[in-house]
């Protein structure tokens, strides 16, 4: 393993979420989703976010992810302050730092998994010959090559959420938001992709996996627990090893 | 994103919806297409209406004798007689600068053989004014028209065809009024002129043998005729006019308070009218043209708006990865556009098909210039950005949180 996950005192942290509020405007009332979250995590960390619905964890994601920005408080993110930013900026900081994978994979139809794949190095103006060599190398790395000219209709849902794994990794992002990516597959393809997320972080990618399943939630060394808005729990473990 | 991916994604997200990509195409290609044919059948007329009077005579004034005045009632015109031959002559010694030609028209309905038409009496800068050259044998010269006056005639197409048929006329004898004349040229085809009458019905004679054999004339004064007068360039026509009409008052001592004595016409005023006439259609139509383009637009932003819908899971998830608002709507912009420059392009051919048929239906000369192409497809290209523009902002608005739970 490397030593991404060491805290060192020239590196800031990761992620860094200082008294962040979150309140939406509902008709006439006020939701208060996140109600002061103070969170810290390194490079290379394995850390699930764990929480009944309407616990706040996909406004935690949301957050996180940086599609979305907090009511009140402070993030950092790899040190930079990430709280104020327009829509645009925002847009490229996702592209630069983050990786989303979705229950519900999110790919997009009618189109290859090469093109999916290739997909967000677009917006980052990368030519079209670098964009291909880059997209087959994070095929290659959840084991589809030979299947880059399937379209998503082609593919089952195990392939299909290692298509969206791959459109994460492209960019070499240090993180990856995992939305209950198990939730829409059996047990055996849930592990398959389990594998591939535990692979990443011990090739020290941050890998934050949103989840309401304790099984799934197992395979991380780090579990936090939210509730009502604020966590509640916040606990080290030795994580399952889905590799065989 | 470079331009040349996002051309491919417009062209790419267009072909998935085939059928109604084309739907869309179909109102702007109409919409282009009569906006095209239009302007260009519009134009095709008015040069065709611009045509008919030239070949009347080349910047034509017709000056004639005034009308008589008895007992409060004006006779017709050319009921008295004004114009005098020192009128002519004056004009022919340029005391007008902006007059080119000068000749004496006189002109008279005649029987030859077993058809009907005219002859007249003439200079030979009548050919000059009508730019009208013989396509068979020869034109009479100055001599034979003002000393000479030899027994000879210049014939029209029609006139040729009736007596002759496909047989050459030069050197036959006709005879007018039971005086043989020998034809010496067959004019060139004219056609109608702006008033409806066929050109080529015409026998054309020196205007010394018709002096002498038609009209024995009335002395100091041109008879029965007219003074056929081109200006040598269009814009003096104004001009000349107005020093035409002061020479004549002076010569014939017209006071301040006196009416003039002769008419002046001026073709081309009336050649002006009829041009503004079609000119005034033409525009009428190209707005109704236009007015269907913006119905195409509007099947446009409606088709933009839908597919702004349907798409707006793949607008989140692209958000997600990395595309800013800005993005976005690059994306559905260059869409419309390409749908609707696309359509443009196939309304321009669709146009230049239709203004072909049409100029080929009413017998006008095919008028389609570069630069109303260039314009209709710049037109085309607008309609795609003005009426893409809001579908586009819809969709760069978008919050890609809301757009990513979007179920279809």
């Amino acid at each position: 393993m490397s030593d991404a996950g060491k805290p060192s005192p020239d590196r800031p942290p990761l992620i860094e979420m200082r008294g962040i509020e979150r309140t939406y405007v509902m008709g006439d009332n006020l939701v208060h989703a996140l109600r002061g979250v103070d969170l810290t995590i390194e490079h290379g960390a394995s850390i699930a976010i764990m929480g009944q619905s309407g616990s706040g964890k996909s406004t935690m994601m949301n957050l996180m992810g940086c599609l979305d920005q907090p009511t009140r408080g402070t993030y950092k993110l790899n040190g930079k302050d990430v709280s104020r930013l327009s829509r645009s900026e925002l847009a490229d900081v996702r592209g630069q730092m983050i990786g989303f994978v979705f229950q519900s994979f999110n790919l997009l139809s009618r189109t290859s998994a090469l093109e999916n794949v290739e997909m967000p190095l677009m917006y980052q103006g990368i030519p079209g010959r670098e964009r291909h060599r880059r997209a087959m190398k994070a095929l290659e790395r959840v084991n589809l090559l030979g299947r880059e000219h399937h379209h998503s209709s082609q593919l089952s849902g195990g392939q299909q959420q290692r298509v969206a794994i791959a459109r994460a990794l492209v960019g070499e992002a240090p993180i990856i938001m995992a939305d209950e990516p198990t939730g829409n597959l059996d047990t055996a393809t849930s592990y398959e992709v389990i594998t591939i997320l535990q692979r990443l972080v011990d090739q020290g990618i941050t890998v934050v996996l949103v989840t309401h399943e304790p099984d799934i939630a197992a395979y991380a060394r780090r579990v936090i627990t939210l509730r009502d808005g604020l966590i509640v729990d916040d606990k080290l473990q030795e994580p399952l090893r889905a590799a065989s | 994103m470079t331009v040349f991916t996002t051309l491919k994604l417009a062209f790419r997200a267009l072909w998935r919806n085939k059928v109604r990509s084309m739907l869309t195409m179909l109102g702007i290609i109409f919409g282009i297409g009569t906006v095209i044919a239009m302007i260009a059948s519009g134009q095709g007329a008015k040069e065709a209406v611009a045509d008919v009077f030239r070949s009347m005579g080349t910047n034509l004034l017709i000056v004639t004798n005034g009308s008589q005045k008895a007992f409060g009632a004006a006779g017709g015109a050319g009921s008295r007689f004004s114009l005098t031959w020192a009128d002519e002559a004056a004009l022919e010694n340029g005391e007008v600068p902006t007059i080119r030609w000068v000749t004496p028209v006189f002109s008279t309905k005649v029987q030859v053989a077993n058809w009907n038409t005219s002859v007249t009496g003439t200079k030979p800068a009548y050919f000059q004014i009508k730019s009208w050259e013989a396509k068979e044998g020869a034109l009479f010269d100055e001599e034979a028209a003002t000393t000479g006056g030899p027994k000879v005639a210049v014939i029209g197409q029609t006139v040729a065809t009736q007596l002759y048929a496909s047989s050459s006329p030069i050197g036959q004898i006709i005879k007018i009024n039971s005086q043989p004349y020998e034809v010496i040229g067959v004019l060139d085809v004219k056609g109608q002129s702006g008033m409806g009458q066929d050109q080529d019905d015409t026998v054309i004679i020196p205007m010394k043998t018709y002096l002498q054999k038609m009209d024995k004339g009335q002395g100091k004064y041109i008879p029965r005729g007219q003074i056929y007068v081109s200006v040598a360039t269009e814009t003096d026509i104004t001009n000349a006019e107005t020093q035409l009409t002061s020479l004549l008052r002076e010569k014939h001592n017209l006071g301040a308070a006196d009416d003039d004595d002769f008419q002046i016409r001026n073709l081309a005023e009336f050649a002006l009218s009829q041009q503004k006439s079609t000119q005034k259609i033409a525009t009428l139509l190209a707005i109704v043209a236009a007015m269907s383009l913006i119905v195409g637009g509007i099947g446009v932003m409606n088709i933009m708006l839908v597919s702004v819908i349907e798409r707006t899971r793949e607008i989140g998830i692209r958000m997600a990865v990395g595309a800013k608002p800005l993005d976005v709507m690059t994306q559905f912009l260059v869409e419309s556009l390409v749908l609707a420059a696309v359509g443009g392009v196939i309304g321009l051919g669709f146009g230049a098909l239709l203004a072909k048929y049409m100029a080929s239906y009413y017998g006008w000369k095919l008028f389609f210039p570069a630069t109303t192409a260039a314009l209709a497809f710049a037109v085309a290209g607008g309609v795609g950005v003005v009426f893409g523009l809001y579908p586009a902002i819809r969709a760069s608005r978008l919050d890609p949180i809301t757009a990513l739970r979007y179920e279809t």
